[in-house]
């Protein structure tokens, strides 16, 4: 339980370079794994390509290290890529075929992509942040780019013609002196070229994007409505076993004693003691269930706290003497000279519950032992950061370590760990069998991790004019994503305090960057009524950054903002922001009947530079706002001293269709800038749209997220 | 126990307890996998099947009361290489993402429009309540919904 949390990792080494990944695999393997053809490399710094890319293009014996991504073209015409990043239900694995089909110029049919395998693909630190699009995006254009430009030179030498005379359409190469023309499959034919991508390569522009840019739909969209696809949770191997864990009675509880003697005489069973890790695996599901449950145990836990002290306890937990130090404040400005300017002051606390991810497809993992060998399956975001956890729980090289992951049912920041990856691989050993473990409901809802809660002060100045004067914003445990203001203020200080949380937290879609918009866009509202201000217009009053002004207006204008006057039934609100390169605002109209809120309808403006395919976009935005809309209204995780109140999901409620807003999005395709991602960012201005709507239509300012779990009745 | 099932038109012989839950029978014992398990406490949907034709939440249901009724999962959908219309309505409106939760979204929306061939959109929320899309793709599921119909009434 005293890992660092995972923002901690994400928010602060994101610019880490990390020099673990070996590539080890020798090129004439290579190619008996892949066949003869061209491949195409990209390094992950270019100073290193520099370095070392004369000696090893065209002549080394083995690929190099620190590819970042990779693309072979078989001599059948096929193009393969390689590429570290896993797909959750992002839709990555479209998106990216779109843009090597765009460079390559070759039909997307004729693409497919190798996801996340340790073996096959390069080192990846994982799939968050937002970051496929805006990094492992341009690093797939360039590969193909290059290879369009390896397969021109071929073709160019064989024709004896300039490169640059030569036209690529549809997979083949044209010359159109001759009108003769070569498919891939013929340029591949009986070659076996390694190119290493060292110089910058031209790309196409978005403005000139044909694939790229274009809804298409999700490569493998039928295996998914007719059930084939197959999950971790889907699959098996020969003779394979599942696995039931043993689980503590609380949180940080020791194994004091265990009776696991029943467990053991029944046939066909396999218990594992080992430490604190209880388990059994047997060939059937059931069987291994009863088994772990005919056993007996004792644990020890320390004493720990209840929800009711959370918020008291964070913001009083933040202790040097315990080695728990606030980051260093960022200051700009002079706070004195901004409260003197100021003619009204506001302080305020907003608080965040803890919450769960809740993928519908459960952590689960199955692995298998063969030889010295482990390799596992498994629904994760960090499949590289798996094997490592595994090798060190077992004590091999990391290169005795193979994890794969199969397209996910969804993580939202919730699969970064390898826990059930451990647990299965940890039976296997035991039963020299297969084992497959995927957890249950319950299971999921109480030893995964949460998106930490919080405690958010924001105190600030105003002056009559509407410009803000003053603010100070510190974030107690809940994350310091987005927690610096969009607005212009000239003085300001900004603070995170972490702090040992009571439950085991970590990253969740957006990090802290929901909860930080949540308590700065409530407070701009506030503010915004405090000087008797339209809440947009006082957005715009401190806002110069054009981007996030645009997205302001475009939701606005969607929504038709100031149109119709709020009533005691129906409220009107909005919130917006900036992080990870995509801006956004939310405008939402509210309906309240007998004391119960619902969101009727959402207008969101988004930007995020150029679009990939506005389809899937669209998708991630509906996604994020009905995901966001559950953790604004009721989401919340109850817990008593170390153990969780509602690990089921008729005690969690989730966002179902009766919930469903009408909703209507703008998006802003800025073909002039780089795309960027948009997993994330789409879902920060829900939460606080939703509590100024309803601040508008009754009066009551409601801080706490959840804003009405019980709906109004109890909270006004 | 020995007894035999009827899935997807076709005879399978078992031998499990009879207090296994259908879903597993179907995904452990008979490799139909497309049907998933969400939450094992029929709140979430995943596990969807139809027995006569009507959905019910195979991870709460032991397969004893299965016997000698017609089961449709995911997988008995598609007739000689032609997706259902709802199949194919989710596929053009992409009405998922991560698409866990497709299989039983597609077979309540089956039994649904079985049940009411024009459904409007208060009809649609109310029947698919329990099946839940984290992802929140609802309106497209919706929109999917509307779509099958429409096309229904033109092809049948």
């Amino acid at each position: 339980m005293n890992e660092p949390t995972l923002y901690e990792t994400e928010d602060r080494q994101h610019d880490v370079p990390r020099n673990v990944y070996r590539f080890d695999l020798p090129r004439r393997d290579f190619f008996k794994l892949m066949g003869a053809g061209i491949t195409v490399g990209l390094y992950l710094r270019p100073g290193l390509a520099q370095e070392s890319a004369a000696q090893r293009q065209f002549s080394g014996e083995q690929l190099p290290a620190s590819l970042a991504a990779w693309l072979h073209i078989g001599e059948d015409g096929a193009v393969t890529v390689f590429t570290g990043k896993a797909e959750l239900g992002q839709n990555i694995r479209t998106s990216l075929s779109q843009q090597v089909a765009e460079e390559l110029h070759a039909p997307i049919s004729a693409i497919h992509l190798v996801m996340a395998d340790t073996d096959l693909t390069p080192y990846d630190r994982g799939t968050f942040g937002s970051r496929t699009t805006p990094t492992m995006g341009p690093q797939l254009r360039r590969v193909a780019a290059t290879a369009r430009e390896v397969l021109a030179a071929v073709a160019a030498e064989r024709w004896q013609v300039k490169p640059a005379s030569l036209v690529v359409r549809d997979g083949r190469f044209v010359n159109p002196s001759s009108n003769q023309s070569l498919s891939f499959a013929e340029l591949s034919k009986g070659r076996e070229l390694v190119k290493v991508l060292v110089e910058e390569v031209n790309l196409e522009p978005p403005a000139d994007w044909k694939v790229a840019g274009t809804s298409v739909p999700k490569l493998d969209g039928r295996d998914f409505v007719t059930g084939r696809h197959q999950y971790t949770t889907d699959m098996s191997r020969p003779g394979m076993l599942h696995g039931k864990v043993l689980r503590p009675s609380t949180f940080r509880a020791n194994l004091a004693s265990v009776d696991t003697g029943a467990a053991s005489k029944m046939a066909g069973v396999t218990v594992v003691r080992d430490g604190d890790f209880v388990a059994a695996a047997a060939a059937d599901e059931s069987l291994a269930a009863r088994a772990v449950a005919t056993m007996t145990a004792q644990w020890s836990a320390p004493p720990q706290i209840s929800e009711k002290e959370l918020f008291s306890f964070l913001k009083n937990k933040p202790d040097p003497a315990a080695g728990i130090e606030a980051d260093p404040p960022q200051v700009a400005g002079s706070l004195e000279e901004g409260y003197n300017a100021a003619a009204k002051t506001l302080a305020q606390t907003y608080t965040i519950a803890y919450i769960a991810h809740v993928p519908l497809e459960p952590r689960a993992a199955l692995a298998e032992w063969k030889d010295d060998k482990l390799t596992v399956w498994t629904g994760t975001q960090r499949p590289f950061a798996v094997r490592d956890e595994l090798a060190q729980a077992f004590r091999v090289p990391s290169s005795k370590v193979r994890v794969i992951v199969p397209d996910t049912g969804s993580a939202y920041g919730g699969k970064h760990t390898g826990d059930a990856a451990v647990e299965a691989a940890r039976l296997a050993k035991a039963s020299g069998k297969p084992v497959k473990i995927v957890w249950s409901r319950e299971e999921e809802f109480t030893w995964a991790y949460f998106r930490p809660s919080g405690v958010i002060d924001v105190k600030s100045g105003v002056a009559n004019d509407g410009r803000i004067t003053a603010w100070e914003f510190d974030n107690y445990n809940s994350g310091p994503a987005a927690i610096g203001t969009p607005y212009h203020i000239a003085n300001q200080r900004i603070q995170f305090h972490p702090v040992d949380p009571p439950l085991r937290q970590g990253s969740y879609r957006g990090l802290a960057a929901p909860a930080n918009h949540f308590a700065r866009e409530v407070h701009m509202d506030e503010l915004a009524h405090g000087v008797g201000m339209d809440p947009l217009e006082f957005r715009l009053r401190n806002l110069n950054d054009p981007r996030l002004r645009a997205v302001f207006e475009a939701a606005a204008e969607k929504f038709g903002w100031g149109r119709e006057k709020p009533s005691a039934k129906r409220g009107f609100g909005m919130g917006g922001g900036f992080e990870k390169g995509g801006y956004v605002a939310t405008c939402v109209e509210i309906e309240i009947e007998d004391g119960e809120v619902r969101v009727g309808r959402v207008a969101e403006a988004f930007e995020c530079g150029a679009v990939v395919n506005p389809q899937g976009l669209n998708n991630q935005i509906s996604g994020a706002i009905v995901q966001g809309l559950g953790s604004a209204l009721f989401e919340a995780i109850h817990f008593d001293k170390g153990r969780i109140l509602n690990p089921h999901l008729a005690e969690y409620r989730v966002p179902r269709f009766s919930d469903l807003p009408k909703i209507e999005v703008a998006v802003i395709n800025r073909k002039d800038l780089p795309p960027a991602g948009a997993g994330e960012t789409p879902m920060m201005g829900i939460a606080p749209a939703i509590s100024n709507a309803i601040f508008s239509a009754t009066g009551t300012r409601l801080r706490s997220l959840p804003l009405a779990p019980e709906g109004l009745s109890t909270r006004s | 126990m020995p007894y035999t099932l009827v899935v997807n038109g076709t005879e399978r012989r078992l031998d499990t307890p009879a207090d296994e839950s259908l879903l597993s029978v179907l995904r452990n014992h008979l490799e139909l996998t497309g049907t998933k398990y969400g939450c094992g406490e029929g709140q979430c949907g995943a596990c969807t099947v139809l027995l006569e034709g009507k959905p019910v939440r195979s991870c709460r249901t032991p397969v004893s009361l299965a016997l000698g009724k017609k089961i449709t999962t995911i997988e008995g959908l598609e007739q000689n290489g032609r997706l259902h219309p709802v199949q194919e309505a989710f596929l053009s409106v992409e009405a998922f993402q991560c698409a866990y939760c497709t299989s039983g979204m597609i077979m309540s929306a089956v039994a649904l429009l079985e049940a009411n061939p024009k459904p409007s959109e208060e009809d649609i929320a109310r029947r698919m309540e329990g099946n839940v899309c984290r992802c929140g793709t609802y309106s497209r599921i919706v929109a999917a919904i509307q779509q099958a119909a429409s096309r229904k009434g033109v092809t049948r």
